[in-house]
């Protein structure tokens, strides 16, 4: 069988602006891939394109051989894409179970008892919090629970959308650790990173974005290792 | 930097505004009390009528509130769809009273009258938001303001002229004449009928939005539509069915509304549409508590508020000027509190 993911020469606007000027990208079973790239570069669009969210123009997004750029977005979570958006947007107004429930929802009948209990292990603090109103959370608390949400969809393919923003080091560190756990339990995994550096040690392969296009696509090893990379993003100089 | 803000003149207006409303308030009640205008029991009367209509506007203004949440519009069409309701069950309470049918079995005859408007109405409501609003989700917002008011023209029109413009007396059934005795106080049986029923409906509601599947996919969607949408939600289906729901609602208040005035007509949606509209704002629009309080707070302000205000200082014919109650509860509402009773400030 072909690609897990494939973009084929995908184009996103929004309104007149042409954010996604061509993306092509492969995602294969069991990786880790991550797509790093300043602000504006589209990272944000893609990930929402793969989930349509937001329709490409041009171009076909492929998963399993199947064509996601005409489906709505709530057949696209029950191929088993789900995803963790930027600026976690968790329901305020619900409480931190409710959310969990949410994530579930594309498998309803389903006794979702042992996932809340997988994502409480995995996040202790959401325990503590389950009948607190989300939005009442600290900023990385509902970081913690928009990708606790996001795993009780059961993915096979999680799209993450800079999860370790607004993180202490010591928080983001765990992210990380937990990402390269919920993919060695067979999770494919699309990270999108601001982090560079932490989304190359855990990513097995990258793509560089950069105005809307890929400019580089290699190992995460040869990407930390590339001088570009390393100056544009490392914050080398 | 200044720290303290000049008076300006809209402040002064705004308090001027608030110091009138409570001295009128104030002297209109002590004149009435102090001449004993009404009875206790004639008190207590509109007390009851003003919860019987209150919960009457409580069930329209769900439907309000309900479309608020997931698509921040309001619904001008939401009136025509509770009067939808009311006059098309009119037809079937009507064939069943004549044929001695209603009398004869009056809860199963109700039933059907009450399901017949809840599923037209549902219908209507549906219809609405697919042909009239779902085209429009995209376009900026005083658009669909505009087609909820030409849909509203459409509907009642439409009524006008396939129903008749005649007002249509619902058969009264023998069983609802006359009063309960209730610890001793005589209320109208239709009265209690009316209340109950509206006070059931919405406990269902409550449960259904905030314990099923589908409210709970409800709530998401007026949170945050594209995360709805990345959980799974089908976005479009459940919007269809908070209309539905909102539609169910306003035809059960159709039914209700003919129990307790005993007439339907074309035009009816207008005014009980506005105040439970008003209703919803009170509660805080959006606020599905809020409109339940706002509709009964609104309904009894109305039935005692004229009395209570004017009667003692004279004015004739105090009740006729419930509307005018109504409307200057929806200003002072939008000038002091424009969230409503539990709307919250920051509410987009
Ligand atoms: N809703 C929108 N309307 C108009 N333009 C948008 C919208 N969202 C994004 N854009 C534009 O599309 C381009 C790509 O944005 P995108 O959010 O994908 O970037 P990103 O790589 O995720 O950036 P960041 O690292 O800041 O999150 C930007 O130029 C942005 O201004
Ligand atoms: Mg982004």
């Amino acid at each position: 069988m072909a690609h897990m993911l494939q973009l084929d020469d995908v184009h996103t606007y929004y309104g007149n602006i042409h954010a996604l000027k061509g993306v092509s990208l492969e995602v294969e079973r069991g990786e880790i891939v991550t797509l790093i790239g300043s602000n504006g570069a589209g990272k944000s669009t893609t990930l929402r394109t793969i989930s349509a969210i937001q329709r490409p123009r041009e171009g076909r997004v492929l998963f399993e051989d199947r064509e996601l750029q005409q489906m709505p977005p709530h057949d696209v979570v029950k191929l088993g894409i789900a995803q963790a958006p930027e600026g976690r947007h968790v329901f305020a107004r619900m409480s931190v179970y409710e959310n969990l429930q949410m994530g579930a929802f594309s498998r309803p009948g389903v006794s979702i008892t042992a996932d809340v209990a997988r994502v409480y292990d995995l996040f202790p603090r959401l325990k503590e919090r389950r009948t607190q109103k989300a939005g009442t959370l600290s900023g990385g608390e509902q970081q913690m629970l928009a990708i606790a949400r996001a795993l009780m969809a059961h993915p096979v393919l999680l799209l993450l959308d800079e999860p370790s923003m607004g993180l202490s080091p010591i928080l983001t560190e765990q992210i990380f650790a937990i990402i390269a756990d919920i993919n060695a339990q067979g999770t494919t995994v699309l990270l999108v990173e601001q982090n560079a550096q932490m989304a190359l040690n855990v990513a097995h392969r990258g793509y560089v974005l950069q105005t809307g296009r890929i400019i580089l696509s290699d190992t995460a090893a040869n990407l930390a290792a590339n001088q570009q990379v390393r100056q544009a993003y490392l914050g080398e100089i | 930097m200044r720290r303290i803000r000049r008076v300006s003149l809209v402040d002064i207006i705004l308090l001027a505004i608030r110091v009138v409303v409570a001295i009128g308030v104030v002297i209109g009640t002590y004149a009435t009390l102090s001449a004993g205008k009404l009875t206790w029991e004639q008190w207590r009367d509109l007390l009851i009528f003003g919860v019987a209509q209150g919960s009457v506007y409580a069930l329209i203004a769900l439907g309000y509130t309900l479309v608020y949440g997931v698509l921040l519009m309001i619904n001008f069409a939401h009136g025509d769809v509770f009067m939808f309701g009311g006059m098309t069950a009119f037809f079937v309470a009507d064939a069943l009273g004549s044929s001695g049918f209603l009398d004869a079995n009056p809860i199963v005859g109700m039933a059907i009258v009450l399901v017949v408007a809840m599923v037209s109405s549902a219908a209507v409501a549906i219809l609405l938001e697919r042909i009239a609003y779902r085209p429009l989700r995209r376009a900026p917002r005083l658009v669909p303001l505009i087609t909820a008011i030409g849909a509203s023209l459409f509907i009642s029109n439409s009524v006008r002229g396939l129903y008749g413009e005649q007002v249509k007396a619902y058969p009264q059934l023998k069983i609802l004449v006359g009063k309960f005795e209730i610890f001793g106080v005589g209320i109208l049986k239709t009265h209690v009928v009316v209340i109950v029923s509206a006070l059931v409906i919405m406990a269902a509601l409550y449960w259904f939005v905030e314990k099923t599947r589908t409210g709970r996919a409800m709530r998401a969607i007026s949170e945050d539509k594209d995360t709805a949408a990345l959980m799974g939600i089908n976005v479009d289906r459940t919007i269809s069915i908070t209309f539905a729901v909102g539609g169910m609602l306003a035809g059960a208040a159709g039914v209700l509304y003919a129990i307790v005035f005993n007439q339907v007509h074309w035009f009816m949606g207008f005014l009980p549409g506005i105040k439970a509209f008003t209703a919803a704002v009170l509660g805080g629009i959006g606020n599905i508590i809020g409109a339940m309080l706002g509709g009964l707070t609104l309904g009894v302000l109305e039935s005692i508020g004229p009395n209570l205000l004017l009667s003692g200082l004279g004015v004739p014919s105090p009740n006729q000027l419930r509307d005018v109650v109504a409307f200057s509860v929806l200003v002072l509402v939008l000038i002091f509190r424009p969230y409503g009773i539990l709307g919250r400030p920051e509410n987009r």
